[in-house]
């Protein structure tokens, strides 16, 4: 016994020394530190954190601010649009790209090279060009039309979609090249087949290509949902929140309560809040993806 | 025999039909889409170029009359956040400052991490790697505040090497995964060979596995660095205002409510930020595509 244990211990020393960084990451900052803001959520810590425990008082305090229940009701019309948007435009543009076109690559590099810059840049130029005095109202109303009206930045109802607008614009090019690299992986005698039996191109994306293409979907799909709850330099540098609070997201409460407004306490509650809203989409995604395979 | 004639009978050269229509179709929707992406670009390019006055009048998407210079000027060496005056040219270097020691240690880091998970499987070890991968999921707003506190135990909060460890925490998911997968796909007669041979850990890393996964590291290289010159969050809240990255200056000089807002110098500021990325996007190409598509398929 007493030699057995160091044996096993002292197996492949180097690589677990090697492993240590990783080791440590994942126990002490994701574990340690995931479980450390779900505890002190549930403290009463303002300035800095104190274990003085108060139960749920801070969810309820969250629950009844009217800007955290605004940031959620826009990330959730930010995350379905995005959501249905993106996979709809990445999918037309994939399928577009996948014709045996010519300059594919020009295309695609144009198509994707907004993800290569940052949400604040994102953010910043189409601040600039949604801006009602210089931007595409003016233009629009320069070219003769008057009336024309499209300010979406300084409308509290709309402002969340002109934030959509610069999203779509950065991350549709990823989903793209996400889509094709699905439609690449698949048997070309489909496609052979399906002209065989004289199949429109189009019902055979629908009725074959789609079905065929769900795990690149659902992991698509897992990618944006779990990109859109950590929205925030998007909504900082084109809005910053505002008109009034009208375009608050969670990301940006969490950030404000614990760095500016010097209530932790909210800021935990609220950043946990955004954990479980992940893990709702994660959990069953990992399930289904990887839950059968490690066995095989 | 009957069967197999009637699935003959359609192959042969495929009937020539008038395609034209379709290409015209097919190019045309591409063309426009690829003008609309294109658009902010040139926007950003355009403003930047002309004078406040020309801008005051005339339409963000005409080509500026007067080609300027000025506000590329001003926006790298004069623009002002809050007191300070130093323009862009400050966030700059701090974001070279950052970014390059953040790539290497955080490739170094999870090459090895891959490495040992891909040849050296010990016991656990697939539990940490599973909790390094959900890791990556989680909302950085969960673990913003407890690194916040574990830095200032070790007296780097404030300062660039603390964000440079923080970079390299979170950069750590998704490249030990690329690595990870990336030596499982090496043959693994060649890591047998070398340790019947007697080489040991870190001989087959060295002379091994490095000289092999050239391309690999360079994919990971471009994934780093967009990324971390691209972050706003782990900037804002790790670092004092003099060690601001890039992003973060940018942001502050555009959306400063202070004084007369220059939209040229503004957007002459908003294409320096991005150039960096862009040039790295635009010289790697599909090694590019290649970073994402291992960084977006996590799992």
């Amino acid at each position: 016994m007493q030699n057995a244990r160091p044996n096993q211990l002292f197996r492949n020393m180097t690589a677990k020394i090697a492993a240590i960084p990783m080791i440590l990451t994942a126990l002490c900052v994701f574990v340690g530190g995931t479980v450390w803001t779900i505890v002190y959520s549930f403290t009463s810590s303002k300035l800095l954190p104190r274990a003085k425990f108060v139960g749920f008082d801070q969810y309820e305090r969250l629950w009844s601010t009217s800007r955290w229940t605004v940031s959620l009701e826009n990330l959730f019309i930010y995350g379905l649009c995005s959501l249905v948007l993106s996979l709809i435009i990445g999918f037309l543009l994939a399928s577009l790209l996948d014709q045996k076109i010519r300059f594919e690559n020009t295309f695609r590099s144009i198509l994707l090279y907004p993800f290569a810059l940052s949400f604040i840049v994102t953010g910043l130029v189409w601040q600039w060009i949604l801006n009602p005095e210089f931007g595409v109202q003016s233009v629009v109303r320069g070219a003769g039309w008057i009336g024309f009206s499209f300010n979406p930045l300084y409308d509290s109802e709309l402002v969340i979609y002109g934030v959509l607008i610069a999203g779509l614009w950065q991350g549709s090019g990823l989903i793209m090249v996400l889509m094709l690299a699905g439609m690449r992986g698949i048997d070309q005698d489909i496609w052979k087949a399906s002209r065989v039996d004289g199949i429109p191109m189009w019902k055979t994306y629908i009725l074959i290509i789609i079905p065929m293409m769900r795990p690149v979907f659902i992991t698509t799909l897992v990618i944006i949902a779990s990109g859109i709850v950590k929205v925030y330099d998007l909504v900082v540098a084109q809005t910053g929140g505002g008109p009034g609070i009208s375009s608050e997201v969670p990301a940006k409460y969490v950030y404000d309560y614990m760095f500016q407004g010097q209530n932790l306490g909210q800021g935990f509650a609220a950043s946990t809040m955004m954990l479980l809203a992940v893990l709702i989409v994660v959990i069953p995604w990992a399930y289904l993806e990887f839950g059968s395979k490690n066995r095989g | 025999m009957d069967k197999v004639n009637r699935l003959e009978g359609p192959a042969g050269p495929r009937p020539k039909k008038a395609f034209s229509g379709r290409n015209i179709m097919l190019y045309g929707t591409l063309i426009m889409v690829s003008l609309y992406y294109l658009l902010p670009l040139y926007v950003m390019v355009v403003t930047s170029l002309k004078g406040m006055p020309e801008i005051r009048l005339g339409n963000i998407f005409s080509p500026p009359m007067e080609v300027t210079f000025k506000p590329w000027v001003k926006a790298w060496s004069e623009a002002c956040t809050g007191l300070n005056c130093e323009g862009l040219s400050r966030g700059f270097w701090n974001s070279v400052r950052i970014t390059v020691p953040s790539v290497i240690i955080s490739i170094a880091i999870a090459s090895v991490n891959g490495y040992a998970l891909a040849n050296w499987r010990f016991k656990g070890a697939d539990i940490f790697f599973t909790i390094l991968i959900f890791g990556a999921f989680i909302p950085y707003q969960v673990m913003l505040y407890p690194i916040v506190i574990l830095l200032r135990e070790i007296g780097l909060y404030g300062g660039l090497p603390g964000l440079v460890i923080v970079h390299s925490i979170f950069g750590m998911p998704i490249l030990t995964l690329l690595f990870r997968n990336y030596f499982s796909s090496l043959p693994e007669e060649l890591f047998k060979a070398a340790r019947v041979d007697g080489a040991r850990f870190w001989g087959i890393y060295f002379r091994i596995m490095l000289p092999m996964s050239l391309p690999i590291f360079v994919v990971a290289m471009i994934l780093q660095v967009t990324g971390i010159w691209n972050d706003f969050l782990f900037g804002v809240v790790y670092t004092r205002p003099e060690y601001y990255p890039m992003t973060v200056q940018l942001n502050n000089i555009v959306n400063s409510v202070q004084g007369v807002k220059e939209y040229n110098v503004n957007m002459a500021a908003t294409i320096l930020t991005g150039l960096v990325p862009l040039v790295i996007y635009f010289v790697s190409g599909k090694l590019f595509v290649r970073g994402i598509a291992a960084g977006a398929v996590k799992g």
